[in-house]
């Protein structure tokens, strides 16, 4: 029997088309292994993707639907690579989403006598400041006392849900509908619409301030230096002067920041009030985002609109042809794990051979 | 109030807890054999939801408890061989391959869960695992009624913890993977097969996570529900910190987390002012505290994390 060996060659780094294009075949290879799931069920997977994408791009109003679902993607996408950069492994966004949230309805139930650009604004830092601090927690206990950043953000999404519950099962709670859904929040703080007749709001534009934020701070200022260089190696870091635990702290409390914006987001653009599934896992999806668009802020915007794509489009294609709505988990997951393995082509050849 | 000083209140809070512990101390030691190898395989979330569908889901169409054990148990072995694929052969980056794992294996087991039986408003049930009382042993005054009156799962968990410390410090077996996991290099300088034991590491973690699983849905609840294993796998990645990669640990860190979901489903609804929730987040909550308290006396296995390429 003859056994295949894999091995991998060193190689330099690839020209900038391969990098360009590599997130596209990753795109294209995993649709190709998703279809796997769709056949299993007799689904024929071009008729399904067909579906899936006209019913993200198909229409003015699929369009816009899928922009709006875009903006909170681009939103935790951004906060995760900007965390990443740094190596703060922040799985958390998710949580830092629903402090943002959480701190949004709280200004917003106050019924304060602001105009609207005032309270707008005043519940977009409420929102930043909450997941900065759902943030800084584990990026403070990361970088000072070396807590495992993993575990630490993960378990703090449970403890914000279990608050946002407590919150929505008590004194949130709708007293008309009793239903665990908080009373709405007052009109004047609610985003404005872009356009008339649709659901887009202002949080596109600010998700797309976050990317200019992004590629602003990363790549034009010491602070971006510093943090690219503390995710790029800590020890060289220190040899030159960079304070990695400050550059972690600050890097914990931006991405916190950008992922409680989302939930911002949805309170004040989409919903107007909060509720238990204010987000359907918008804060994992980011980390595929972020991943997918190589923790480059151009490419994480893509990403993001990709993967509203996917996820609008996922809700046409289970409607129209009774395919699961998971299916577009399925397909962030394997993408996630596809485009890691094309990343390892930016490092090494692969030499498949016989093994003598 | 009274009721919190009756025996029997005791017996069947300590009994709850060796329960809630059960599914803790076995994707604990899973993931201690993991990362004892090197690998740290955050894919433990995802396999246990996959192991509670798959055991859900045999059990539903074949009524037959052992298969869906065997095949849960089979279908984590099967993630730990992919997980050793990327991370192993491949020498991807561990955080992400293991998020990738959980991602897609939970939403696989959503995926299939729907397509096979829809979304009745009522969920399907299935007959689970009955307690079985050991003769004699459960006839130990509290000690039997706490550990001897569980199901088979919660047997096997109990058993698989002085295996694993047996496997682990005891034989070759166990020293070639402590081996790698601290200086892969030197382990192959003395011929250990780095690739071969991490392989075999993770598919001995990825069997003992799935078969973690399935106790959601076959012994704790009859069910499968969304996001059914709610974080435990997470809160076992910091009890192999806490246990500092010792199995005997493993187990008094499971049954210390045990304990704290237990009191929790207890106190529910013994007080009205204090929402159910605190309750809930409490095991999250004392896991993080636990963690910034062993932070730094925390020892990881010295390979933790990096990839081995032999030149």
């Amino acid at each position: 029997m003859e056994l295949i060996s894999i091995k991998l060659e060193k190689r330099n780094t690839p020209p900038v088309w391969f990098q360009i294009l590599t997130p596209f075949i990753a795109i294209l290879i995993s649709l190709a292994i998703s279809s796997i799931f769709l056949l299993i069920l007799k689904k024929n997977p071009f008729t399904a993707f067909y579906y899936m994408f006209a019913g993200a791009v198909g229409s003015k109003f699929a369009f816009l639907e899928m922009l709006v679902k875009a903006s909170p993607l681009i939103l935790t996408g951004i906060a995760v690579a900007f965390a990443f950069t740094a190596k703060y492994w922040n799985i958390g966004a998710e949580g830092q989403l629903y402090a943002g949230a959480l701190a949004a309805t709280w200004f917003g139930l106050m019924k304060l006598p602001f105009s609207p650009v005032v309270y707008v604004l005043v519940i977009i830092i409420a929102g930043i400041v909450a997941g900065a601090i759902w943030s800084f927690i584990p990026g403070y206990l990361k970088a000072k006392l070396k807590v495992d950043d993993v575990v630490t953000t993960l378990l703090m999404n449970y403890v914000m849900i279990y608050i946002v519950s407590a919150l929505l099962n008590g004194p949130w709670r709708d007293p008309v509908t009793m239903y665990p859904s908080s009373p709405s929040i007052a009109p004047n703080a609610y985003f404005p619409k872009l356009i008339p007749q649709s659901r887009l709001h202002l949080g596109i534009i600010i998700s797309l301030l976050a990317v200019a934020f992004m590629w602003f701070i990363i790549k034009k200022t010491k602070l971006g230096f510093e943090i690219r260089a503390t995710g790029a190696s800590s020890r060289a870091s220190n040899f030159l002067g960079i304070n990695t635990v400050k550059s972690i702290i600050i890097v914990s409390i931006i991405s916190g920041g950008i992922a409680g914006l989302a939930g911002v987001g949805e309170v004040a653009g989409v919903q107007y009030h909060l509720i238990q599934t204010i987000s359907p896992g918008y804060g994992y999806s980011g980390i595929v985002i972020a991943m997918l668009g190589r923790l480059n802020p151009i490419g994480v915007l893509l990403a993001a609109i990709y993967f509203a794509m996917v996820i609008t489009g996922a809700n046409v294609m289970s409607y129209n042809l009774h395919i699961p709505i998971y299916i577009s988990d399925v397909i962030q997951g394997i993408t996630l794990i596809v485009m890691l393995m094309m990343l390892l082509l930016f490092e090494y050849r692969i030499k498949i051979g016989r093994r003598q | 109030m009274s009721s919190f000083l009756t025996l029997p209140f005791w017996i069947g809070f300590l009994a709850a807890t060796v329960r809630v512990a059960t599914p803790l101390i076995l994707a604990t030691l899973g993931e201690t054999f993991s990362e004892r190898s090197g690998v740290l395989n955050l894919g433990i979330e995802g396999i246990m939801m996959f192991g509670a569908f798959a055991g859900f889901i045999t059990v539903f169409l074949t009524k037959n408890l052992w298969l869906g054990v065997t095949l849960a148990t089979l279908s984590g072995l099967l993630f730990g061989l992919f997980m050793a694929f990327l991370t192993v052969t491949l020498g991807l980056n561990q955080h992400v391959s293991g998020l990738g794992i959980t991602i897609f294996a939970t939403g696989l087991a959503y995926y299939l869960y729907r397509a096979i039986i829809g979304s009745p408003t009522v969920p399907p049930t299935i007959t689970p695992f009955a307690t079985i009382s050991i003769p004699l042993l459960s006839k130990i005054p509290i000690i039997g009624q706490v550990l001897f009156n569980q199901t088979i799962i919660t047997y096997f968990a109990l058993i698989a913890v002085p295996i694993s410390g047996y496997l682990l410090f005891k034989t070759n077996f166990g020293l070639s993977i402590r081996s790698v996991g601290e200086n892969p290099e030197a382990a192959d300088a003395v011929g250990v097969n780095v690739y071969k034991t991490r392989y075999t590491s993770l598919m001995i973690a990825g069997a003992l996570m799935g078969l973690s699983g399935a106790f959601f849905t076959l012994a704790e609840f009859n069910m499968f529900l969304y996001d059914i294993v709610g974080g435990r796998g997470w809160v076992s990645i910091a009890l192999v910190i806490f246990a500092n990669w010792v199995p005997a640990k493993v187990f008094w860190g499971a049954l210390l987390f045990g304990g704290i979901d237990a009191i929790g489903l207890r106190l529910q609804g013994t007080s009205i002012s204090v929402p159910f929730q605190v309750y809930l987040m409490l095991p999250y909550v004392l896991t993080i505290l636990v963690l910034i308290l062993t932070a730094r006396k925390a020892s990881a296995p010295s390979a933790l994390l990096k990839p081995y390429r032999r030149e």
